[in-house]
């Protein structure tokens, strides 16, 4: 293998398996260890940076971070990083002095985006401290998007939602509530004169089950449309007995507001078995210990509706199997009844864009859908960028902020007449931790605690009313606890192969078997000759520069390292030093870093 | 030193032995030598023997004297049995421990100070009294903790940290070995635990004295240019006369050996040791014409390595004595004391 580059700041970002999984690269370690040190408001401004909704983040994000965190590989469990971000957001004080400033003197671009969601309000974050003016038209009469109308309450409070957007309008965005966009050709062609607009829409659209009985009721009922109504407080109750059809997070979401709502007797249908059920295993294990029942293998075959009243639907149980072709295939094996009161269609959503005019040169792909590139996040209409859930359809808030953050620095590229493709590079800086002999300028003692469990509140008040937040957060003694569960995969192990004597130190005191000298070979071959195969070809194998004396490499398996730093502390001439990778991530206005400082 | 402590983590897919521990179950406590040293190099390799000879850590007796080798077997089997003895006297410890417990597997740590200088009387009547135990001589030929003084086995010409050149004759352990009669000889080096770990191995698996000379470089005070223990000066001076495989009891012997000259010796509970030359004309079953091929490199500025002489038919220190079989903690008190009639009774017989 050819000696890694880990000058290259990706290497030791993919080290770093949180930040690397991250679509918007949060710092996560980093935060977590200002968190240790009790400085919750600079923890909060760290998350603040990249994922810009730490307090809504902290409760409702999909946490792509946590299946990836390294602490999963050592111990099964890994780090509760979501509900660390949280704790900067429930401990911090006030940030607003160290929001960033508006210019006075705006530099005369003026830019429209399209829906109050995420996606959306995180252009307007980077745009507004360059001097841009943004106009944000949503069509309710509030901000927020599926943040607000989606997500119900008892999982995300109004005050926090509120307080976050808030950051962000108030940085003197033109904000026109209860204004639908009903024609994109009128609003790029009309006196308003915009350089630039941005689509963050969403995916508004409910999917809908077209069975026998679906019209005949008024108490069948699509997810999101539900959600969004109980949100406004149209809604306010359903009947004892309510079926969620659809076992993804909105069904999730759909079954616990029903029990919140009076719903008794909440069952959610699932055509699939558990393991191809498409929630989070967390928002899952909520909805079971609030005593919804979840039934596998039951296909929805029609709903039973008597003069009127829905009476309750029918499914069939199916068996799954194996076609010729290898694909999955449902068999009905017996036809079941279950009444109920209410049903309710968490099935999917899909995009829809009636208002966007099809011979304006914004071409659209065979399900109807822009076509937007992946990098630039522009359609084929220059000036015209999407994002969230309105670009390639549903997936979650952590990637619609990160589509922002990409959109805004396309938006500053079109109006500063920049190519697009020019985007501004990642940085780093490499800093020796090294604080004496035996001193390191991070807790490198391996705390062997099990995960924090998150605490609720007593079930029969947390179904009471809608509004009660279900999870308390962490206290500040379960937070000392939990962050101490962090590896700091950002405290590198950095090699400098001509300072090597091949004394085996390092390989000797490793807990996790992650070195080996020996003679270069072909990736396949190396991982097999390893103190410990590497078996997870997801993680890197570091491979050093020829060592001095016998010529042969060192080589890390980067798989189940625990960044305690004892091949540093064990190694005599200091080849091996513990050193903190800072990813430099670049935003929209930003040129160049200064040159990589490594010391 | 190192103040955190290894961290309890495991890589999930650590091999088990038939015991079913895994090496991890052979540490000792975090070592508290300098970073670098090849002792420590030493200490893994001993965790990878025993772990692999399936040893139960109860079993297993560490002795040693002082110095800094002497600190060694803290770092190892920290469920074993340890004596650290008086500078030099680690020999009389194992020669009266394993009279009164031949069970147990005794590995004694000692150092070029320990071994041939204060102790060499006791390294001498060891080897004599042929004791069943694994001799582990970590030789880094300086005193390191007394920060850096010429030992007896520092090389004539070989320059200390400070610039001053050694005038005195080494007394090489080897050599010496051979000379008084021992039945197991061996060098190594820390850096190479391909050859090490199946030395070690073989010397645990030997009935008898087996004593391993380990070149074993002192990092703070004599690993420079100038001297001939260093880790660069070792590697590019060491000779490898023989290779040793160790074939444990139950396990098929499947390596292919190739077209090399190999001696098979099978020894007291049935495991084999394979040797197989590597330099021409060598003997590892001849003592005197090992002792005389070594002379030969060594006057070529040459370090030979290897397992060196290896005899399995002798006789250990309870073969002599015709010692009871049982360790004397299994004996009734009646058999072990059998009063003052018996003791009058056995006298009669010199009356």
């Amino acid at each position: 293998m050819e000696p890694s580059n880990t000058r290259d700041p990706r290497y030791y970002h993919r080290v770093v398996d949180c930040q690397w999984a991250c679509p918007a690269h949060t710092d996560v370690p980093q935060y977590i260890r200002l968190i240790a040190e009790g400085r919750y408001t600079d923890a909060y401004m760290l998350n603040r940076v990249s994922n810009v909704f730490p307090g809504i983040l902290g409760r409702t994000c999909d946490r792509p971070c946590e299946p990836a965190c390294r602490r999963t590989r050592v111990d099964g469990k890994p780090v509760a990083i979501c509900r660390l971000k949280r704790v900067t957001a429930d401990l911090r004080e006030s940030v607003r002095h160290r929001l960033p400033e508006i210019p006075a003197e705006k530099n005369g671009k003026r830019i429209a985006l399209i829906g109050g969601g995420p996606a959306s309000l995180t252009v307007a974050n980077d745009l507004m401290p360059l001097g841009y003016e943004c106009v944000l038209y949503e069509a309710l009469d509030k901000l927020g998007g599926l943040m607000l109308t989606n997500i119900p309450a008892f999982r995300l409070p109004v005050r926090v939602l509120q307080e976050e957007i808030g950051f962000i309008t108030d940085m003197g965005v033109d904000v026109r509530l209860n204004t639908r966009v009903n024609s994109l050709k009128a609003l790029v062609e009309g006196e308003d004169g915009f350089d630039a607009v941005f689509v963050g829409v969403g995916a508004p659209r409910g999917k809908n089950l077209e069975l026998p009985g679906r019209y005949d009721s008024d108490r069948i009922h699509i997810g999101i449309e539900w959600l969004e109504s109980i949100s406004f407080q149209h809604i306010d109750s359903v009947g004892e007995r309510v079926l969620v059809i659809g076992v993804g997070n909105t069904a999730m979401d759909c079954c616990r507001a029903a029990k919140r709502l009076g719903g008794q007797d909440v069952k959610v249908m699932a055509r699939r078995g558990r393991r191809d059920f498409k929630a989070s295993e967390w928002e899952l294990e909520d909805a079971e210990d609030e005593k919804v029942e979840v039934l596998e293998y039951h296909s929805p075959k029609e709903f039973v509706v008597e003069e009127g009243v829905l009476k309750g639907m029918k499914f069939d149980i199916v068996e799954w199997y194996e076609d010729d072709k290898g694909k999955q295939r449902a068999r009905p094996v017996e036809e079941v009844f279950i009444p109920c009161d209410d049903v309710v269609l968490a099935i999917g959503q899909d995009n829809a864009f009636p208002w966007i005019e099809r011979d304006m040169g914004i071409e659209f792909n065979d399900w109807d859908m822009p076509v937007v590139d992946r990098g630039t996040m522009q359609c084929s209409l220059p000036g015209v960028f999407f994002g969230g859930d309105a670009a390639w359809g549903p997936e979650n808030i952590i990637w619609a902020v990160e589509h922002g953050h990409q959109a805004a620095i396309s938006i500053h590229n079109h109006c500063q007449g920049i190519p697009l493709a020019e985007r501004p590079a990642f940085g780093m800086n490499l800093i020796s931790q090294k604080m004496g002999i035996h001193e390191w300028s991070y807790s490198n003692e391996y705390n062997p605690a099990s995960r924090t469990p998150m605490r609720y509140v007593d079930l029969e008040e947390r179904l009471r009313s809608i509004g009660t937040e279900a999870e308390l957060g962490f206290s500040v003694e379960e937070t000392a606890r939990e962050v101490q569960r962090c590896l700091n995969c950002d405290i590198q192990t950095d090699f400098a192969a001509n300072l090597c004597i091949e004394c085996d130190a390092c390989i000797d005191v490793c807990p996790l078997q992650c070195l080996t000298i020996t003679e270069n070979g072909d990736e396949s071959d190396l991982r097999q000759r390893l103190t410990a195969p590497a078996e997870n070809l997801a993680q890197l194998l570091f491979v050093s520069e020829d060592l001095p004396q016998t010529h042969r490499v060192m080589v890390k398996d980067e798989d189940l390292c625990v960044h305690c730093g004892l091949c540093a502390e064990r190694c005599p001439t200091a080849a091996w030093d513990m050193k903190k990778s800072d990813l430099l991530i670049p935003y929209a206005g930003h040129e160049k870093w200064p040159t990589i400082a490594t010391v | 030193m190192t103040y955190i402590t290894k961290p309890v983590a495991r890589h999930p897919k650590m091999r088990h032995n038939a015991l079913g521990l895994t090496p991890r179950d052979y540490e000792g406590t975090m070592s508290t030598l300098c970073a670098g040293c090849g002792h420590d190099s030493v200490t893994a390799a001993l965790i990878q023997a025993l772990f692999e000879l399936d040893v139960e850590p109860y079993r297993v007796a560490k002795l040693s004297g002082i110095g800094c080798s002497s600190k060694t077997p803290a770092y190892f089997v920290k469920e074993a049995h340890g004596f650290n003895s008086v500078h030099g006297r680690m020999p009389s410890i194992a020669a009266g421990s394993n009279a009164a417990n031949r069970d147990l597997v005794y590995i004694g740590i000692s150092g070029d100070g320990d071994s041939l200088s204060i102790g060499l009387g006791q390294l001498s009547h060891a080897i004599r009294r042929n004791i069943n135990m694994l001799y582990v001589l970590e030789n880094n030929g300086v005193y390191g903790l007394t920060k850096g003084q010429f030992s007896a086995s520092a090389d004539v010409g070989s320059v200390s940290k400070r610039g001053e050149i050694n005038r005195q004759g080494p007394i090489d352990p080897v050599s010496l070995a051979l000379a008084l009669g021992a039945s197991f000889v061996a060098r190594s080096f820390s850096g190479d635990k391909k050859q090490l770990v199946p030395i070690l191995k073989a010397g645990i698996a030997h009935t008898g004295f087996a004593f391993v000379d380990v070149i074993s470089p002192c990092v703070t005070f004599n690993d420079h240019k100038g001297s001939t223990k260093s880790y660069a000066h070792t590697r590019t001076h060491a000779y490898e006369v023989v290779e040793t495989d160790f074939v444990p009891l139950r396990r098929e012997i499947t390596a292919d050996y190739g077209h090399g000259d190999v001696r098979a010796v099978t020894m007291h509970d049935g495991s084999v040791v394979r040797l197989r030359k590597v330099a021409e004309d060598y003997d590892a079953a001849n003592r005197g014409a090992a002792l005389e091929h070594i002379a030969d490199v060594r006057k070529r500025g040459e370090v030979p390595t290897g397992l060196l002489y290896l005899e399995e038919t002798g006789q250990d220190m309870h073969g002599f004595e015709n010692t009871i079989e049982k360790p004397l903690v299994d004996l009734r008190y009646e058999d072990l004391c059998p009063g003052r009639e018996a003791l009058d009774e056995l006298q009669k017989e010199w009356w």
